[in-house]
């Protein structure tokens, strides 16, 4: 796949993709979007061909390295704080819907 | 009081130490101005006239007890509604976090407060970032003040248009790929972008981790200096925060000067594409600097014709993932599905996302899924990661040769709201001057570099600095600045239509 740096990207894939990224596309944004990202992708797939192999990836602008500090304990936000913007909290906790499947 | 606003932030410290006005009476007048131009320009999403003034006072108290805070104790300030601000809604532009209100202050807030700085609201912005325009806020676009017609520029066109129209002196804005430069160019005013990790990223819902930088918009490059330095400097809750001293930046300004100063044009961001009154305005700006005794010559980037299109390609792909966060279950919008009985988790997350973001983050949340996709990852991701390298390659080849590089801050004057909202590659080409710098992590300023002959509106001059050179934007702005407020006979915003009576 990878060598097909600009494929038509089909609404079937956009629906894909937004089921992956949890977001319930309507029909008519699915139609709208396809379309519109095969235009990006093929305007973006300029950078496939630039980069030689030896060329090393730069994943942050500056050099990062682990940072550490003492271990000291230092005032966080009490658990009404944490939860005052909670849709739904209960006994000073997250409530929740249901996670998993309610038949075997 | 329609002359204290027109006032700069350091001329108002300025009059606030000497006793000849108030902090309050300061902030009260941007409050009134709000109150008078808003609905017209909507650069605000939230005001907080009763904790502006309440810090007002303070800072009056503390002037009085001759122990003001900073060198800006007093002067108001507004914050894009990106940055998370204790006790006021913090919306990012979104529905998805409609009436948060974050249990903490982000760390440029906290600063801000600490320095005394009255906050005056929240500014508009596209939602979380993502756009050109402003016109991607869920609550609606924020108007030039220029032309009430056109864009501001974004995503922080609620924070230019608001020193643009002389409702706050100063405001934080904050820079992915151009969302300080490109409002700054269009609305005629100063912003700047930091190196990254010049600036904490601690409180800043982020768009992009890799990109994202806080910075200054203000009318004078001096005010930008100052608040710089305010915000500015080494945060222990940001990893990526440098853990240096900032280069003094008000000495920058104060001892400008441009002879033997070795300045880059780059050739790749000008000529086809750009409109020819921001030529113009640049090749004579280009000019006044080559007279005022720098050394000009031409650089070439060869690899920056690339940046957009890595930056669309790790951008969406670093958003995908920072935004996995809304999920509905901890803060913000949560939304059960129509016809679905005792919904599971991952049903209210998807019914809520589909609710809560509008089409850019959605059309970004897609792009970036699919590149970070298996079969996909090294054609797209993997492959923009080395343009990346190649960008920052370049930065070090030109700066190798001179001190700084320029170029016009953006291709256009600001447009027509509503020309390209629904044309993305369109408005993604707004940042093609800006977005090098924040792949590479260096700084960049934009100043006004005067009128477009074709449309009577402002365009912009971009300083690019090595990273950590900060000071170099600042002492080639000022020489700018003064050379061309020099031939104006004032600043550029005197010329811009009067705001109130219009509309």
């Amino acid at each position: 796949m990878a060598e097909h740096a600009a494929p038509a990207i089909t609404r079937e894939e956009v629906a894909h993709l937004a089921h992956l990224a949890r977001i319930d596309l309507t029909d008519a944004e699915l139609d709208h979007l396809a379309p519109q990202l095969a235009v990006i992708l093929e305007s973006v797939a300029s950078v496939s061909k630039v980069a030689a192999d030896d060329i090393p990836p730069t994943s942050h602008a500056v050099p990062l390295t682990n940072v550490f500090r003492p271990d000291e304990v230092q005032p966080g936000l009490t658990a009404e704080e944490a939860l005052a913007g909670a849709p739904e909290a209960e006994e000073q906790r997250f409530r929740v819907p249901r996670i998993l499947g309610e038949e075997a | 009081m329609a002359e204290l606003i027109q006032r700069s932030a350091l001329e108002l410290a300025d009059a606030i130490a000497r006793g000849e006005t108030t902090s309050v009476e300061v902030t009260q007048a941007h409050l009134d101005r709000i109150a008078a131009v808003d609905e017209a320009v909507h650069a605000f999403l939230h005001v907080d006239a009763d904790g502006a003034l309440r810090a007002a006072r303070e800072a009056d108290e503390r002037r009085s007890a001759g122990q003001p805070a900073s060198a800006l104790d007093g002067v108001p300030v507004a914050v894009k509604d990106v940055l998370a601000t204790k006790g006021m809604p913090t919306t990012c532009g979104s529905r998805i976090l409609q009436g948060w209100m974050p249990p903490y202050d982000a760390t440029v807030v906290a600063r801000l407060r600490a320095a005394g700085l009255p906050i005056l609201g929240k500014t508009n912005m596209d939602e979380f970032a993502m756009g050109s325009s402003t016109e991607h806020s869920a609550y609606g676009p924020t108007h030039n003040p220029w032309d009430l017609e056109r864009i501001p520029g974004g995503s922080g066109g609620g924070s230019s248009a608001a020193v643009a129209a002389y409702e706050a002196p100063l405001a934080i804005g904050t820079d992915t790929g151009g969302s300080i430069r490109q409002p700054a160019a269009v609305t005629g005013t100063i912003g700047v972008k930091p190196t990254y990790g010049g600036v904490s990223r601690y409180g800043l819902v982020a768009l992009a981790s890799s990109l994202d930088q806080a910075g200054p918009c203000t009318r004078t490059v001096a005010d930008a200096a100052a608040l710089h330095e305010i915000i500015g400097g080494h945060d222990p809750r940001d990893s990526t925060s440098i853990d240096r001293p900032l280069p003094a930046l008000r000495e920058a300004v104060a001892n400008a000067d441009l002879s033997g100063v070795r300045v880059g044009v780059v050739k790749e961001l000008g000529g086809e594409g750009y409109q020819t009154g921001v030529r113009a305005r640049f090749d004579e700006a280009v000019k006044l600097v080559t007279d005022a005794g720098a050394e000009v010559v031409e650089v070439s980037c060869p690899h920056f014709e690339y940046g957009l299109g890595a930056y669309y390609l790790i951008l969406p792909s670093e958003a995908s993932s920072n935004l996995a966060k809304f999920d509905a279950m901890r803060y913000g919008l949560r939304v059960l599905p129509d016809d679905v009985d005792s919904p599971s988790a991952e049903q209210v997350m998807t019914a809520t996302r589909e609710a809560g973001f509008g089409d850019e983050v959605k059309r970004r949340i897609i792009l970036g899924t699919y590149a970070l996709s298996s079969g996909y990852y090294d054609a797209y991701y993997g492959q923009a990661q080395k343009v990346r390298t190649l960008i920052s390659r370049d930065f070090e080849t030109a700066f190798a040769q001179v001190d700084v590089l320029v170029s016009p801050t953006a291709p256009t004057t600001a447009f027509r709201i509503g020309e390209k909202l629904d044309d993305p590659l369109a408005m993604y080409l707004n940042d093609i001057a800006t977005i090098p710098a924040n792949l590479a992590g260096v700084p960049g300023i934009s100043v006004p570099s005067g009128l477009a002959d074709e449309d009577g509106l402002p365009a912009g001059l971009q300083v690019l600095a090595p990273a950590t050179a900060d000071d170099r934007l600042y002492r080639v702005g000022a020489v700018v600045e003064s050379l061309l407020e020099a031939q104006w006979g004032g600043p550029l915003l005197a010329q811009a239509p009067e705001l109130g009576g219009r509309r």
